[in-house]
């Protein structure tokens, strides 16, 4: 039963990372209309980010949660006004191949200086509080051992996330972007500057995959292509929740980590494939997705 | 479906007469090839993703379909052939057969599940069923995981023709090349490929015409698809080796590239597109990683600027369609 838990937080883990970057994903689709293809590249520089703010500057854990999705948002942001708006107006899938290519000049640029091989990033020893040394060591819950660490990655996911979708579905400021997002030309009509709403918007998404890349780095180390693999599991979590709503990509993603976790105690050859598998048999029986309307 | 802008992916009208002159002149460019002293393994290479581009481009440039996961067609084409090449000892014609047909077999099946969906969402399916077959190629015993199928023999085509020459294996390729490119010419100048560009540009017009658009669509992916599995078996004995590089988004993504440089719907532009990204390849290739990063350079670049492709830009030129 030890192993079935363990399997299940590694789930739960996974399902974090795919929900942030599918809520990101989302986010960006809304807004942009553009599949971002380079979600996996940012995770990935947003774990660098938090390395080099250890190695270079000696600046810790907990400021680099911030500083690396601002950084990496910004990052973002510079990518949206220079290259990005360009495409608005134009079939969806330049804004496909344009964000793959940038993935690809992302994540080859990092290879070229970083190898293929993993940085380890220690999990944070600060703030002691009693017995408790930051994020590491566990705890025994009675029925498994907990890493400290890994229970803070999943509940702070879940607040993000949800802290999201709150931003979204019930302020003001989410209000103007949802009708954005139905109409720009008359909420522009109305004296809101959609322009830079979107730019936002695209530093808003970026910077949640930054923090899954944060998130991630003491857990899988700090690697060149940690997100290519990722971002591909990503886009099928997204295939079957839908794009359309925001708590659907949230529910699906952790849904679909926990299966995955499950697949690798039940069945550990088919672990890699199965969110594919679901993916399939998701289209077979409802083509749109599971929350999602007809695109 | 949104409304054909000119921003869309450039189609030009169709003159049948200048496409046979184009066709002549690159079949008599490449008929030299050996006499020329290029390289001919270079040229083989370049041949087969050259068909492989073409029957991406079937897809996209004529039915405005985007596969990202046309390298599975490639890959399961080359391990099957390998396979029966290698273990069965079956013939050339008969490996490029197995290897062709079962690019088919998975062409009807990943077809009917992705033409479920349009746009982005085909791009995001077709990706995540090569990344699918990519981890089933990796754990099945056959296909020998990160090996690959190394040494596969040439052996004799119709037991006459030995393709361990260069030189006859050259022309075996290029009319295999042929075959495909004149198989996808023949379809878009047909009715079934008036109705897929109908399809591509309205949809539910096409539909409220009476046409099952689903199954033109199908057709159209399966025919792709088997082409696209033509050039893996054609690469098996060029490369004589079948490996996961064949199966992987990289791959699919380089079949896009191809395409975009030498111009999306335009009938010759991914043939060129081909050379251009293989011979890329080839010269760079002491660059190591950084091949990647201008690859991407290529890539941004294209769609920012120079969306038409190459033949695109010629063709816009001249105002003519190529």
């Amino acid at each position: 039963m030890q192993a079935l838990y363990a399997q299940l937080l590694v789930g739960l883990i996974n399902g974090s990372f795919y929900a942030l970057l599918s809520l990101g994903l989302a986010v960006i689709f809304g807004m942009l209309n553009i599949i971002n293809f380079a979600h996996g590249a940012l995770y990935m520089m947003g774990a660098f980010v938090a390395y080099f703010l250890l190695n270079v500057m000696g600046i810790g854990y907990w400021p680099a949660l911030i500083i690396a999705p601002i950084a990496v948002g910004i990052f973002g942001m510079i990518l949206e006004r220079t290259m990005l708006q360009w495409l608005a107006g134009l079939d969806h899938l330049y804004g496909l191949l344009l964000t793959f290519g940038l993935a690809l000049i992302i994540q080859g640029v990092f290879q070229n200086y970083f190898g293929s091989s993993g940085l380890p990033y220690a999990i944070p020893d600060y703030p002691k509080i009693g017995e408790f040394h930051g994020l590491q060591g566990g705890m025994n819950l009675g029925f498994m051992f907990l890493p400290i660490y890994r229970g803070w990655v999943v509940i702070f996911s879940l607040i993000v996330c949800l802290g999201t979708w709150y931003l979204i579905e019930r302020t003001r400021l989410g209000a103007y972007l949802r009708a954005a997002t139905e109409n720009p030309a008359l909420v522009r009509a109305f004296g809101i500057n959609v322009p830079r709403m979107i730019t936002l918007t695209y530093g808003l998404g970026v910077g949640l995959a930054a923090l899954a890349g944060v998130l991630s780095a003491p857990i899988n180390q700090v690697r060149p292509l940690m997100g290519e693999n990722v971002i591909i599991v990503v886009f099928a979590v997204v295939v079957i929740g839908g794009m359309g709503s925001i708590m659907g990509s949230i529910v699906t993603g952790f849904a679909l980590g926990v299966i995955e976790g499950l697949t690798k105690y039940f069945y550990p050859e088919a672990s890699n494939t199965v969110v594919f598998v679901l993916m399939v048999l998701v289209l077979l029986v409802k083509p749109t997705g599971l929350t999602g309307r007809a695109a | 479906m949104t409304a054909m802008t000119d921003d869309s992916i450039p189609v030009t009208p169709r003159a049948i007469h200048d496409e046979m002159v184009a066709f002549g002149i690159m079949t008599a460019l490449l008929v030299i090839v050996p006499w020329t002293g290029i390289y001919p393994f270079f040229v083989m290479q370049a041949l087969c993703f050259a068909l492989l581009a073409c029957a991406f481009n079937l897809l996209i440039g004529y039915g405005g379909l985007l596969s990202f996961g046309h390298a599975m067609f490639l890959g399961t084409a080359g391990y099957c052939s390998g396979h029966a090449l290698k273990v069965w000892g079956l013939s050339p014609e008969l490996g490029i057969l197995v290897g062709t047909a079962a690019a088919a077999g998975l062409a009807v099946i990943t077809g009917l599940v992705a033409i479920r969906r349009q746009g982005i969402y085909f791009a995001m399916i077709t990706l995540a069923l090569s990344q699918l077959l990519y981890f089933i190629y990796l754990q099945a015993p056959f296909t020998h995981g990160e090996d690959g199928i190394q040494g596969i023999p040439q052996g004799y085509l119709f037991g006459i023709l030995n393709l361990a020459n260069p030189t006859i294996l050259y022309y075996v390729v290029l009319a295999g090349f042929l075959f495909g490119f004149l198989v996808i010419f023949r379809t878009i100048n047909s009715p079934f490929g008036e109705v897929l560009k109908a399809i591509r540009e309205n949809e539910p017009r096409a539909i409220s015409l009476g046409y099952k658009t689903d199954q033109y669509k199908l057709l159209a992916y399966i025919l792709s698809g088997t082409l696209a599995g033509l050039a893996g078996a054609l690469k098996v004995f060029v490369a004589q080796n079948a490996s996961l590089t064949d199966v992987e988004v990289a791959m699919s993504g380089q079949i896009v590239l191809m395409t975009l440089v030498g111009g999306l719907g335009t009938v010759f532009g991914p043939v060129l597109g081909a050379f251009v990204i293989v011979a890329m390849q080839q010269y760079l290739s002491g660059l190591g990683q950084w091949v990647t990063v201008i690859q991407g350079v290529v890539f941004v670049v294209c769609v920012l600027t120079f969306r038409r492709g190459v033949i695109g830009e010629i063709a816009h030129y001249f105002r003519r369609s190529l």
